[in-house]
């Protein structure tokens, strides 16, 4: 599907792209890893046509640069920051969805499912909504439209963890005839959602490996959690996850979304000397 | 299709900036000073009414709307790459070519429309009291401000997509403004008359600098045997004619612009979009 051959791109004397050769196929599901410079969204900009480079790019043969809109046709992409843009909320959905040739209706289906309600927001700029709006909304352009390749750029960094599940949810919809290509600094964050992961360092490949695909993306499980002791900070950070407390705040209950599983247990994790036991069981449709 | 959306989005996004506000306010403001003042009551050179107000009107807005177009075209354009806004709505599927010249379509019709209809706004009043009107002035005086606007939207684009960063990009704007500015005729004959240059030579510069062209077609209205202009007058009379130079005038900025526009269209293709 996606074909990187010998990509190399340079910024005067800088090699940020060194030599990539990597293949992508539909279904799947990469999380693109590595540090500050590593050369992720320079290769995210390269598939995008935003950048000229050495060696070559291509989408089923076709170059992002030599026939953009048939392949950019295709893409659904989620930027780490959102844009400036000072245009209103419903103004911008109207424009890429013309662009796309899709049913701006569709879009507003999507940001609706993660959590907005676009008829209150239609009139407001961009700029003006909170980072996790943004996210939302830039999220609902991208998977609200025919695309079969998804590029995000830490797409739930700003998510709630109900605007998680839902975008999970997403995912798994499109999985199987998608591929997608998910960039972060953290595999902790995506480990979940991927069957493969590619680190980068200094522009080059260092690591392309398949991994275990146990965990659907649009599973959940349900969690108990009882403390020793009720503890103020502790309600706060679970009452985040969407959980419930019975019995004077020392035990709570909520749905985790399977890819969040290690996510939270990181959270977990933090207060492991308040808990006095804690339990996880895949949930059953 | 592409095109007009672009442009249109465009224009709506430059509705809400702050910049076009301080733009239109200005140009407004002239307008409203000089009626304010009582240029429309006053006399020079024989003119008096709405054809002296139209003249210092088109002679501050030779001063002024050169550098605003310059510096708002390259800060919201290299500001717009630079904060980002590239990326994104270069990752949705739009052909370069209409969202190039899309983007210059909609940035002319904001930099143009605020200047012609605080030009207009001036005619309405005029005829609203009472006025004569001089419909040819201001046919050509409207003419003149289109081919000057566009002239300097195209420098604008170019430096636009040339420079990497904002600050460069306002740098390099206020250079070339800033050039056009020196070989203005009298600092051209200051430096003719002390290096003993060919005055050829002298007065083709003039004609090749846009705000010289735009100038001296403003004062040949008034002025059709350019008095004003001292011995390059014969030059250029000799070489276009009055009606010539009236065309000259406006066909040369209008080149410019699109063959500046079209430049920085060329380098676009080939550069890094974001």
């Amino acid at each position: 599907m996606i074909q990187f051959e010998n990509l190399t791109k340079k910024f005067k004397r800088q090699t940020v792209l060194d030599n990539i050769d990597l293949s992508i196929g539909a279904g799947d599901r990469i999380a693109l890893i590595g540090s500050n410079g590593a050369g992720k969204t320079t290769l995210i900009r390269c598939l995008l046509g935003e950048y000229t480079c050495e060696g070559s790019v291509t989408v089923d043969g076709v170059s992002p640069r030599e026939d953009r809109r048939e392949v950019l046709k295709r893409i659904g992409f989620v930027p780490q920051l959102p844009p400036p843009l000072k245009m209103p909320v419903g103004q911008l959905i109207r424009f890429a969805a013309s662009l796309c040739d899709s049913d701006p209706a569709q879009m507003e289906h999507v940001i609706e499912r993660m959590g907005l309600d676009p008829a209150r927001i239609r009139k407001l700029p961009f700029v003006k909504l909170s980072g996790g709006q943004k996210q939302k909304l830039l999220i609902g352009i991208a998977l609200g439209r025919q695309s079969d390749i998804l590029i995000m750029d830490e797409p739930a960094a700003n998510l709630d963890p109900e605007a998680r599940h839902v975008f999970f949810d997403l995912l798994a919809e499109k999985q199987a005839h998608s591929a997608m290509l998910i960039s972060s600094h953290r595999l902790d964050e995506v480990a979940a959602l991927v069957n493969r992961v590619v680190e980068m360092d200094q522009g080059r490949v260092v690591l392309d490996d398949h991994v275990a695909d146990d965990v659907d993306i649009d599973s959940n499980l349900h969690c108990r959690i009882e403390l020793k002791r009720a503890e103020p900070a502790f309600n706060r950070a679970v009452e985040d996850w969407g959980f419930n407390s019975t019995e004077d705040e020392h035990v709570w209950q909520g749905i985790v979304a399977g890819p969040d599983r290690l996510r939270f247990i990181g959270f977990i994790s933090r207060y492991t000397a308040l808990l006095k036991s804690i339990s996880m069981d895949e949930a059953v449709e | 299709m592409h095109l007009l959306l672009t442009a249109y989005t465009d224009i709506l996004e430059s509705l809400r900036a702050r910049w076009f506000f301080v733009y239109s306010g200005i140009f407004g403001g002239i307008v409203v000073l000089l009626f304010l003042f009582g240029l429309t009551e006053s006399r020079i050179m024989g003119f008096t009414g709405i054809t002296r107000m139209m003249i210092t009107y088109i002679q501050l807005s030779m001063a002024i709307l050169p550098i605003f177009i310059l510096i708002t075209t390259v800060r919201s354009v290299a500001g717009d790459r630079e904060a980002g806004v590239f990326e994104y709505l270069l990752s949705l599927p739009i052909n370069l070519n209409s969202w190039f010249w899309g983007k210059m379509l909609g940035r002319f019709v904001v930099v143009f429309l605020p200047v012609f209809l605080a030009l207009v706004g001036a005619i309405i009043w005029g005829v609203a009291n009472g006025a004569d009107v001089p419909w040819n002035i201001f046919l050509y005086y409207s003419g003149l401000l289109f081919s000057l606007s566009w002239c300097f939207l195209g420098i604008g684009m170019l430096i636009s997509t040339l420079a990497r960063s904002a600050d460069v990009a306002q740098g390099a704007a206020f250079i070339v403004w800033l050039a056009l500015i020196l070989f203005l005729d009298l600092i051209l004959l200051g430096v003719m008359i002390r290096e003993s240059l060919n005055p050829d030579l002298i007065v083709a510069m003039a004609l090749v600098n846009p705000l010289q062209v735009f100038r001296t077609a403003a004062m040949l209205l008034f002025d059709p045997q350019l008095v004003l202009l001292g011995p390059s007058a014969y030059l250029i009379l000799d070489h276009f004619g009055e009606k010539g130079y009236l065309i000259w005038s406006l066909i040369y900025p209008v080149g410019i612009g699109t063959l500046s526009g079209w430049i920085g269209y060329s380098i676009f293709l080939r550069s890094d979009l974001p």
